[in-house]
């Protein structure tokens, strides 16, 4: 689903520094944020939210944002998600090909080449991406669906310079 | 949608799926197809403690799929009072049910020795529980966890001491800090040798019309977060109402002796906001984290050591362990709902309980020999603890019979007159005036929750309602609430399911019904529900209503028992049982 498709999703400038102001507009991607992680709740809106919109379907395993627990919900939130790392591990670690970094830094990922080996989800240390039923990957788009049904501010979308 | 219904028989220690797409298709789910089920499985007049009598658990159709249908019901033969038992919760269970794939769940029999079920998906075991028998119903959590996979989306359901024990109002703990809690679950648990439960699945559920389903999820989303209709909820949560009905002279105190509370300030919803709340939590699929939960510091030593305990509260266990015990203590209070947490009692039975042991010990009715020496007095936190104690491991006949319950202990003791249950069940915590009493006495499980009498006063003490009016009003919510415990939603978004809504949400996922489909299944389910109370030996006609009730003013001035008398019988007269 395209941004376009989304009007429910908000977008917070990173802060531009007076320098920045009054060079040219800088090229700009957009990338999700855990901004509040001790603000979470638990309702697990956001992993509802991104396989609905991403699968039409109703499921946890087939988010790309996790909630996890430490000892239950009297322990911690921990929300797991893809950071959209300027020199992406699991990009890298792709033998196929079918992860692939942009221009615009931004990671594709091209199904047909994906070969199930599973070595980026080795790759990232927080384990924000998952193996499918298919044993494909999960991967974050950067949509920011799960940014508009977080009722308490824990996620934001942010513009980064390129 | 799976319509399936999972068989777990613990003596024969074996399990099977049946497919029974027409059961859900004339009950939808929840609520009615747990009455239905239990119509089948539940021998007529089994000793409800007995492997005989069943447990069944159900989800709806709209778990998982909408905001806020965040609850499971599970049905049973109540062994408090002795017909339909009935208790609903949240927290991830309704959730790890339908990933699991299972919207309905029958346990049969009894384990020989403590066990637990383990179900992940398909898989479904019972496994051996003996080394956490008597272990404390939270602690069984942390325990459980390490055993077991699906980390962030299972759910722990599981018993304390009181529930093996046979307290008769046991309740069984979901997921740390919601419940199971009334009328006598956690029982019927323990005699079945039954510590806990732990769901967890990977499945999903293919929606048939993405973007219809995305169209009314964003509508019923924004409805829940946008709109007023739950903020009391997410803010100060639930008990923001001690105020209120405090100063409405609807917060029972001291045994109802008095409808308002003098220190009532002291262990507000505000004052527990200000003070004590550390964190709120949302059950699994609902936004607004209504889950308030106090940390409670205390030293334990005069060397700064400290234990700090997390305490979940709510307006209910601080009307019957606060006000209705006169402690005007917030710590005091967290104090004794943290005891029933551990225990694995259900805190509103708890406190009425204790309540009338109170007034009873005040009164002369009965003495230290009974208490074994623990001066039962109002406010007296410590000599509560100790009763909460004795009553889940009774040294003695008096405090066996506290844990029958508090019709049982005034029946053997007396003091009936201010023996505060209604149907067998301890009373709910509001004297708002006589729709409180008469929803309660009618209401399928005499709860307050079965048509929310004590919200009919409130109206009628802003524009009066004659007791017609009053009668209409709770058989509209006994029949709309049947339908919404079948989806199974939780009752605090009821104002966000209307009915329109309602049929859009169903819709979305396949199911075409109209408002005649709803309005039907509403009776249907009242009425089965009360099939099985009357074959059970439930008669309306007979229900006691202790005097104090007439003796308190309430927010509607003094009820007179007329009234009430009138009410009743206006009430079988339009159930058309006259």
């Amino acid at each position: 689903m395209s941004m376009a498709d989304n009007p429910e999703v908000k977008v917070e400038s990173a802060k531009a520094s007076p320098e920045q102001e009054t060079r040219p507009k800088p090229k700009k991607r957009r990338r999700l944020k855990v901004a509040h992680p001790e603000r979470c709740i638990g309702c697990l809106g956001c992993m509802f939210a991104c396989s609905r919109v991403h699968t039409g379907n109703v499921s946890l395993q087939d988010s790309a944002i996790k909630i996890q627990t430490q000892g239950g919900i009297e322990g911690d939130f921990r929300v797991v998600v893809c950071r959209g790392c300027n020199d992406p591990p699991c990009v890298r670690a792709c033998l196929a090909g079918a992860l692939e970094r942009k221009p615009d830094g931004s990671v594709v990922f091209h199904k047909e080449l994906c070969t199930g080996c599973g070595r980026c989800q080795d790759a990232c240390l927080i384990g924000a991406i998952s193996l499918g039923k298919d044993g494909k990957p999960i991967k974050c788009m950067h949509c920011g669906a799960c940014v508009a049904f977080c009722p308490h501010g824990v996620l934001t979308l942010e513009e980064v310079p390129i | 949608m799976l319509r399936k219904v999972l068989y777990i028989d613990l003596g024969k220690e074996e399990s099977w799926v049946e497919e029974k797409q027409d059961l859900f298709d004339q009950w939808m789910g929840g609520t009615g197809v747990g009455i239905k089920l239990l119509m089948e499985e539940c021998p007529e007049g089994v000793d409800p403690l007995s492997p005989k009598a069943p447990v069944i658990f159900c989800i709806g159709p709209l778990n998982g799929m909408f905001p806020v249908a965040t609850k499971m019901v599970a049905t049973f033969k109540s062994p408090l009072t002795g017909e339909l038992g009935e208790s609903y919760a949240g927290g991830r269970l309704p959730l790890a049910a339908r990933f699991a794939g299972h919207e309905a769940i029958v346990i049969r029999g009894a384990a020989q020795r403590p066990s637990y079920i383990s179900i992940n998906n398909a898989d479904v075991k019972i496994k051996d529980a003996t080394s956490i028998w008597g272990v404390e119903a939270q602690t069984v959590g942390m325990i459980l966890r390490e055993h077991e996979p699906g980390t962030g989306r299972r759910s722990i359901i599981r018993i304390g001491p009181a529930g093996e024990n046979l307290v008769r109002y046991a309740g069984v703990l979901v997921d740390t800090y919601r419940h199971l809690g009334r009328l006598g679950l956690g029982a019927v648990f323990g005699s079945k040798k039954l510590k806990a439960m732990v769901i967890s699945g990977t499945e999903h559920v293919e929606i048939p019309d993405h973007k219809r389903y995305r169209e009314v999820y964003n509508r019923l989303y924004s409805t829940t977060v946008q709109t007023d209709v739950m903020e009391k909820y997410h803010d100060i949560g639930t008990s923001v109402n001690i105020n209120v009905l405090n100063w409405l002279k609807g917060l029972p105190t001291r045994n109802f002796q008095s409808s308002s509370f003098p220190e009532a300030e002291n262990i507000s919803g505000e004052m527990f906001a200000d003070k004590y709340l550390s964190r709120r939590l949302s059950c699994a699929g609902c936004p607004i984290g209504c889950i308030h939960i106090a940390s409670l510091k205390s030293a334990f030593s005069t060397h700064h050591e400290f234990e700090v305990r997390k305490v979940s509260y709510d307006y209910e266990p601080i009307y019957s362990l606060g006000s209705n015990l006169g402690v005007s203590s917030a710590e005091g209070l967290l104090q004794l709902i943290d005891a029933c947490e551990r225990l694995g009692l259900d805190v509103m039975s708890a406190g009425v309980v204790l309540a009338w042991a109170t007034e009873a010990y005040e009164r002369d009715i009965i003495s230290p020999q009974e208490t074994l020496g623990v001066p039962l007095q109002w406010n007296d936190v410590k000599s509560y603890l100790k009763a909460l104690d004795f009553i889940v491991r009774p040294p003695n006949e008096f405090y066996s019979a506290l844990a029958r319950g508090v019709d049982y202990a005034s029946s053997k003791y007396g003091g009936q007159d201010f023996a505060m249950a209604l149907g067998g069940n301890e009373v709910s915590g509001y004297h708002t005036g006589p729709a409180s009493i008469v929803g309660q006495i009618v209401g399928v499980r005499h709860s307050h929750l079965d048509n929310a009498g004590y919200s009919i006063d409130q109206k009628a003490a802003k524009k009066p309602l004659s007791p017609e009016q009053m009668v209409d009003e709770i058989i509209k919510e006994d029949n709309f609430r049947g339908v919404f415990n079948s989806l199974v939603g939780c009752l605090f978004a009821r104002g966000v399911y209307t009915n329109e809504n309602i049929i859009d949400a169903l819709g979305a996922v396949g199911i075409e019904k109209t408002v005649d489909d709803l309005d039907d299944l509403g009776k249907r389910i009242f009425n089965e529900k009360y099939r099985f109370k009357t074959r059970e030996g439930f008669d309306l006609s007979k229900v006691r209503v202790p005097k104090r009730f007439y003796e308190t003013v309430s927010t509607l001035g003094k009820v007179d028992s007329q009234t009430v008398e009138e009410m009743l019988r206006l009430y079988r007269k339009k159930r058309g049982w006259l």
